[in-house]
């Protein structure tokens, strides 16, 4: 288990980092993961993180902690953490065990994370130049 | 049928094992980090099994998440057993065993923001805010049990 990493991607979009938590968290993924982020937001010079959290089916007081920890410590860093996608069961479940992740910002899901940090949808309308492999990873003869 | 812990460990996948009949008391063994997360899945089965809603498996499994990492962390390891509850009532019932230090102090134990280890000192107090019936024994020095129930509504 020695130089585990948390096992997950973190892309650079700009100055946002966008990553996610698998459900399979442990404790030590969960540590590795605040580390290897934190390491990114220096070395990628991060302004904004968003942390997708939706395929998580339970947030304990570990991931809690950490998901706190992460905020902060970025925060320091000069980078606004945005935890995205929460499930309502989890979110409930975290209420009733006393945590309420007091300052880590959060959204109803990814997209909405992303246009808080400054990223806008833009709504593409297929114009007569408009390349037609767009879309198409199958990729059509 | 008593299952021990190595009957446990085999029942991840391994061949030739045959699986317990369902509604039998499964006992995990809580001795490294991994286990945290097979007592996860284990109690996340066994909560769909009772026929628990979205919401009761998920206030369940978190509070096993809680109980587990504490008879690991501050009990040094232990057991856990998953009993289904028949009758007029269904619900599912964990005991969480160690024979670690104990809890000197039950009552700060229980209360927000007590902690002794790494977490948020919200385990025992959230998890008995999570269950219906919360039940904790505490030894100095001979161990810790703590048994928790939650009943199916409807």
């Amino acid at each position: 288990m020695t130089g585990r990493t948390a096992g997950v991607p973190i892309l650079r979009l700009g100055d946002v980092l966008v990553t996610g938590l698998l459900n399979e968290l442990d404790d030590h993924s969960a540590t590795a993961f605040t580390e290897e982020l934190t390491e990114r937001i220096s070395a990628d010079d991060a302004r904004g993180v968003l942390i997708d959290v939706s395929r998580l089916e339970l947030i304990d007081s570990f991931v809690a902690r950490t998901l706190m920890e992460l905020t902060t410590v970025a925060r320091l860093l000069g980078a606004r953490v945005i935890v995205a996608g929460m499930r309502p069961a989890v979110a409930l479940t975290l209420v009733e065990l006393g945590l309420q992740l007091t300052g880590v910002e959060t959204a109803l899901n990814a997209e909405q994370g992303m246009a808080a940090l400054g990223w806008e949808q833009v709504a593409h309308v297929p114009g007569p130049s408009a390349p037609a492999a767009l879309g198409d990873p199958g990729g059509s003869p | 049928m008593t299952l021990y812990d190595d009957d446990l460990r085999a029942l991840g996948g391994g061949p030739g094992e045959e699986p317990p009949p369902p509604s039998a008391p499964a006992r995990i063994a809580i001795r490294a980090e991994e286990d945290l997360l097979t007592a996860r899945h284990a109690v996340r089965g066994a909560a769909v099994e009772a026929g628990f809603g979205l919401v009761d498996q998920t206030r369940v499994v978190t509070a096993a998440s809680e109980l587990a990492r504490n008879t690991y962390v501050h009990g040094g390891g232990g057991a856990l057993t998953v009993e289904h509850l028949h009758g007029p009532r269904r619900g599912l019932r964990l005991t969480f065993e160690d024979q670690g230090p104990g809890i000197a102090d039950l009552d700060a134990a229980l209360a927000d923001g007590y902690t002794t280890g790494a977490g948020l000192g919200h385990g025992l107090g959230g998890a008995r805010r999570l269950m219906d019936e919360f039940q904790v024994c505490s030894e100095p020095g001979r161990g810790t049990r703590v048994v928790v129930t939650r009943w199916t509504r409807a």
